[in-house]
């Protein structure tokens, strides 16, 4: 078919990434609501601030698409500038989930204080953990185009680094309305 | 479906345009008491147009060839089957135990 091959296994890994996500949204709605002591969802979310949140990371995903474009057509200079942009947004966001999850357990809501708090922080913390792995790529990305080792001829790894950094976006776009807007 | 046919910087621009909308809207949708009967509904539908505009334009599966499609869109159904399947089956059980 022509098609690149890393591109395509990357494909293939963000499908199963589907399905481990999968599983931890059906885990976090099936034990919604079930949860014998406080704090509940309702009582600790906090929507304004995860509202920034997400749009902190779809401004990380446009990002991603102009550092992209920027590398494709080889102008590097650019292609830095965006990368470095999308790595600062993905830490935004981490500092914000780490800033979110320190209130929560001051608050009293720890990983085994109730379903609530064990379903929540395994999904979101897994999708945090994510995040973390991107960060570290767009960063290597970004060091390799510093020492001028990224350019046009390998634009296809910041391809299949921007797949995976926009398949977080789109993850977090169901959790941010299925565990913060959805209560 | 050449693989290396991407959208225009403009595009990106206005799908992150209308992402933040939809953001928006979702936000002020939750807000409102008036569509709290719908809250649901409306939060899913404005949920999927965002993943799918993120996917097609930003993973570029629109311009890519049909088989990344396949290979994204396959396991994903399966995912939203096991979500759907999960619920029905615990909150079915719950209802059957509580006669509601």
């Amino acid at each position: 078919m022509g098609l690149d091959s890393r591109k395509m296994a990357f494909w293939a890994f963000i499908g199963s990434e589907c399905l481990l996500f999968g599983s931890l949204i059906s885990t976090y709605l099936v034990y919604k609501g079930r949860s014998l002591t406080g704090p509940y969802p309702h009582e600790i979310l906090n929507i304004p601030f995860t509202s920034f949140s997400t749009f902190d990371l779809l401004m990380s995903s446009l990002a991603m698409v102009l550092a992209l474009a920027a590398v494709q057509r080889g102008d590097m200079k650019q292609g830095k500038l965006w990368l470095l942009v999308t790595a600062l947004l993905g830490l935004v966001f981490l500092g914000g989930q780490f800033w979110e999850f320190s209130h929560f357990v001051r608050e009293g809501l720890g990983l085994t204080t109730n379903l609530f708090g064990s379903t929540f922080y395994v999904l979101t913390g897994t999708h945090g953990a994510h995040v973390t792995v991107g960060v570290i790529w767009l960063l290597t990305h970004w060091v390799q185009a510093l020492r001028g080792k990224l350019g046009p001829a390998n634009a296809m790894t910041v391809e299949i680094t921007g797949l995976y950094w926009h398949f977080v976006d789109v993850v977090w776009i169901v959790i941010f309305t299925v565990v913060y807007l959805i209560q | 479906m050449s693989e290396q046919a991407h959208a225009t910087t403009a595009t990106y621009l206005r799908i992150a345009a209308i992402l933040v909308m939809l953001t928006l809207i979702e936000v002020g949708v939750f807000y409102v008491p008036t569509f709290q009967a719908l809250l649901v509904p409306i939060l899913l539908v404005l949920s999927a147009i965002k993943f799918t505009l993120v996917v097609m334009f930003y993973m570029h599966l629109k311009f890519d060839n049909r088989f990344f499609a396949f290979l994204f869109g396959g396991p994903l159904l399966l995912g939203v089957a096991v979500v759907v399947s999960l619920l029905f089956i615990f909150y079915g059980a719950l209802r059957l135990r509580t006669g509601t």
